[in-house]
């Protein structure tokens, strides 16, 4: 017979220090879980911030102000000998337009002139120009034409400018806000959507910059970029994941293609600053090069991608092909690169989603250039739609500021949309052996 | 003709010898394929090789070297006293000369000789189109020719042709090997021109940095300076202010969605953190400069602190928002390899959720978390939009987050955008200032994969 040990009774002390321990232990256990509820609530809201202030500064780009003007068009003044076209083209427009907008606005005088002037854009009379040029029957009638506001005028439309503030630190003027406020009242103020951004290259005037240009600077630039990428960084995959015996050699690709894949981007913008642009002599600020540097960029995104989607075909296919007498290149090309498209094409979209929005390397071979007139080949100078919100987020009219961020949202679109196909693309090929 | 016309005629000359090749050896069978070694097409892509690569890799060859031959020979006929020019103005010279060759504006007339030199230049440049064609016509009928006569039912094609196929295969994964070297070559290349003007002491350790320098002889107070550690401390601190945002918000984001959160929230979250990995990062420094900047400027002075409206705050703040997913989506995958049996036995223990992950997980993953912060630095020390945009231009020794400091990409940037003469110490201390960036970024990459290496632990 033993003695039954007395079962271990805890003093009231103890109780209590145990029940103090627990409930300290529980509050630091919400307090751990608070954090972390905390860490991912900072993070989405800042995402939501950074949308919604882009957004809220950029939607209003897509609209227009327009001044509706009945402007005469004497033919002695444009066209008095009736020569039509080269007539129309030598004609100073300029004149007939502020006419129509002094009597519209019943201005006259040297100083009210001049500001009442800078009521519409300065292009309107190249737009009035081209309207009369694509109908010359016009001359001698008279039109009735909406001209885009003025930028300023624009953003006072939109109550970017507010009145309150004392007169010499806005840039619209008491006078130009009375003019408004008449046209208005006249009907002849009217906001429109604002074709002109998705039409026209970039320009020193708010009113008249639009994207076209950097548009086509990103298309010429992604498909060098696609061209060279694709078949470079398969073909690299194939060999690494298919072919290469284990050795020093193979170690070192793969060590530098992991290493590619941490450099900084504005490395690659100095690689082909030094070496495309002053060794081989390529020309600056063309799509081509931004297309070879962003290439180096995108090439271990597709290397990785490539050898994970080969790397999931299963080895039965493999042997079903080599049991009908294919050679290693037949099973690779005819049936396990088929097979690993999806994934391949996946990686790739998303590796030049990431292309498209990368500025750095593209400012360092010079396509932040002045582009006035779309590029129409790979070798002309262009820029980029990333690189275009960089070169207005510095200018310093109110006007830019709102075309930026809806340069930044369409750019966002163009990324969603890729990134939607590549997430379409996995989930209908995405097959499960 | 046009470097793309020259190319297309090749791919067409390429596409017949495909034709002619398998049309050849159809014939050579005579009529019973079974007599082939490989399929018809096997031959038709003999041919095709033969016919387009050597003439391609003449191709690549020539225009890599065309152009320093056509300088050198355009430099050996100008006349003596531009000759005799000191080097960087020749530089200029021929720079000038090959504007007016190609047709673009210059600004001047040009003189007489320089005027002749480049319709030398012109001639030259002609001449060596023809006889690239030239030379390129001759060795694609010359591989042609060969090709097709080799062709016969006993000969391997398929061997042949998977044998180049295989050489492409090599040629392209060394491309990534290629890149490094060239990034290699080219930075330190032009850093060790910038360390002849500038001896490396001066450059690693001198306190002023202002690389302006006298664009004319008697221009006063801009001899330009490069010291670089105001431009490096300015860096350290915006990628400290960014790793004290994302290094503690990425990790308690990845612990919470590893241990806390139910797989519904997890689906719903992990993506939306992918978003914001995916906003290009031009995007992130529109949304520093014209929302945060002003924001924290007004913030700061409404405290009666002195902001500067470029402070170094903002700029690593939202620095910090874009490296979140980075640190969290690698820390989250760590945690994730740390086996449920070490969780479980802390609960079996009596441990709380908090006390397993603080004393269990954490430890465990440790290493892990250590190389997701090191590549979460590098990224900051990397990253350039963001400071560019919202980050100042003058470099200060400051450890103050509310003024305006400069950065190892930013001065990058301002150096080269623009106009720039190529061999001034101004635009070469860039390079130099790269290579500082490719060590740094390079050794912490190198860093992290050791550490994940060596300290990892092995749990079976």
């Amino acid at each position: 017979m033993t003695d039954a040990r007395p079962a271990f009774i805890p003093s009231e002390r103890q109780r209590a220090l145990v029940a103090r321990g627990i409930r300290r232990r529980r509050r630091a256990e919400r307090r751990f879980q608070a954090y972390g509820i905390a860490a991912i609530v900072f993070a989405v809201s800042m995402l939501a911030l950074l949308l919604v202030s882009v957004a809220g500064q950029g939607w209003s780009a897509f609209l227009q102000t327009n001044i509706t003007l009945e402007v005469a068009l004497p033919k002695d003044e444009i066209d008095p000998d009736g020569k039509g076209a080269a007539a129309i083209r030598e004609a100073n427009f300029q004149a007939i337009v502020e006419d129509a907008l002094f009597r519209k606005l019943g201005v006259s005088g040297r100083d009210d002139e001049r500001l009442a002037a800078k009521m519409i854009s300065a292009g309107s009379d190249a737009i009035l120009r081209d309207r009369v040029l694509a109908d010359p029957a016009l001359v001698g009638k008279t039109v009735t034409i909406a001209l885009p506001a003025h930028s300023d005028i624009d953003m006072a439309w939109k109550g970017h400018i507010r009145r309150g503030a004392p007169e010499q630190d806005r840039v619209v003027k008491d006078r130009q806000f009375q003019w408004l406020d008449a046209l208005a009242k006249a009907g002849a103020v009217h906001t429109g959507f604002n074709w002109r951004f998705f039409s026209l290259g970039d320009s020193n005037e708010p009113e008249l910059a639009g994207i076209l240009g950097a548009l086509t600077g990103s298309a010429y630039t992604m498909l060098v970029t696609l061209l060279l990428c694709f078949p470079i960084g398969v073909a690299a995959a194939i060999y690494l994941e298919e072919y290469a015996p284990k050795n020093r050699l193979t170690d070192l690709i793969e060590v530098n293609i992991n290493n590619l894949a941490a450099v900084p981007s504005i490395v690659f913008g100095l690689l082909g600053l030094a070496v495309f642009l002053n060794f081989f002599g390529l020309p600056r600020s063309a799509p081509l090069v931004g297309g070879m540097v962003l290439s180096l960029l995108v090439l271990p995104t597709i290397i990785i991608a490539t050898r994970a989607s080969f790397k999931s075909v299963p080895p039965s296919i493999r042997e079903a092909a080599y049991g009908l007498g294919a050679s290693k290149m037949q099973v690779i090309l005819h049936h396990v690169l088929p097979l690993a498209m999806p994934g391949i094409l996946t990686g790739t979209i998303i590796g030049m989603a990431h292309a498209l929005g990368e500025t750095a390397p593209l400012l360092m071979i010079g396509m932040k250039a002045f582009i006035a007139a779309p590029p129409v080949s790979p070798l002309d100078p262009a820029t980029a739609l990333p690189a275009q919100v960089f070169i207005w987020a510095d200018k310093p009219e109110r006007g830019f500021q709102e075309k930026t961020a809806a340069a930044i949202l369409v750019l966002l679109v163009f990324l969603v949309m890729m990134n939607a196909l590549a997430v379409y693309l996995r989930r209908k090929f995405e097959r499960r052996w | 003709m046009d470097y793309p016309v020259i190319l297309a005629t090749l791919l067409i000359l390429s596409c017949a010898g495909f034709y002619l090749g398998r049309r050849r050896a159809i014939v050579a069978s005579g009529g019973s394929l079974r007599a082939l070694h490989s399929l018809p097409s096997y031959y038709g892509f003999y041919i095709a090789v033969w016919a387009g690569v050597p003439a391609l890799i003449l191709f690549l060859v020539w225009i890599a070297a065309q152009n320093s031959v056509i300088d050198h020979l355009v430099q050996a006929a100008l006349p003596d006293p531009l000759r005799a020019l000191a080097p960087d103005r020749k530089a200029l010279l021929m720079a000038d000369i090959r504007n007016i060759a190609t047709g673009n504006v210059v600004r001047a007339q040009p003189d007489a000789a320089v005027a002749a030199a480049a319709e030398h230049y012109k001639r030259l440049a002609e001449l060596s189109r023809w006889m690239l064609v030239a030379a390129m016509l001759l060795l694609t009928s010359l591989g042609t020719f060969v090709a097709y006569r080799r062709i016969d039912p006993a000969m391997r094609a398929r061997n042949a042709v998977e044998r180049a196929a295989r050489w492409f295969l090599i040629v392209c994964s060394t491309i990534a090997v290629f890149a490094t070297i060239g990034i290699i070559l080219s930075l330190l290349f032009e850093a060790l021109r910038f360390f002849d003007r500038v001896p490396v002491g001066e450059f690693l350790f001198g306190l002023r940095w202002s690389p302006q320098e006298a664009l004319r002889a008697d221009q006063v107070g801009s001899s330009g300076s490069f010291g670089a550690v105001p431009v490096f401390t300015g860096t350290l601190l915006i990628t400290a202010i960014a790793m004290l945002v994302a290094g503690p918000v990425g990790l308690f984001a990845a612990i919470y969605l590893s241990e806390y959160a139910s797989p519904r929230v997890r689906n719903w979250v992990k993506p939306v953190m992918e978003v914001l990995a995916g906003i290009p990062t031009v995007v992130y420094g529109f949304f520093a400069a014209l929302t945060v900047a002003p924001f924290i400027r007004d913030l700061g002075l409404s405290l009666g602190l002195d902001t500067a409206s470029e402070s170094a705050l903002a700029a690593g703040l939202v620095m910090g928002v874009m490296i979140i997913p980075y640190v969290s989506s690698l820390a989250d995958d760590v945690i994730n390899a740390v086996p449920q049996s070490l969780r479980d036995g802390a609960y079996g223990l009596g441990a709380t959720r908090s006390e397993a992950v603080r004393h269990v997980v954490i430890p465990a993953a440790l290493p892990g978390i250590v190389g997701a912060l090191l590549l979460g630095v590098s990224r900051a020390v990397g990253e350039t939009m963001i400071v560019v945009m919202a980050a100042g231009l003058s470099a200060k020794l400051t450890a103050n987050p509310l003024d305006n400091v400069t950065t190892v990409t930013v001065q990058i940037v301002t150096l080269l955008v623009g106009d720039q003469e190529f061999d001034s110490a101004k635009t070469l201390s860039a390079f130099a200032l790269g290579l500082v960036l490719f060590v740094v970024t390079l050794g912490l990459n190198v860093i992290a994969l050791r550490v994940v290496q060596k300290y990892r632990e092995k749990y079976d």
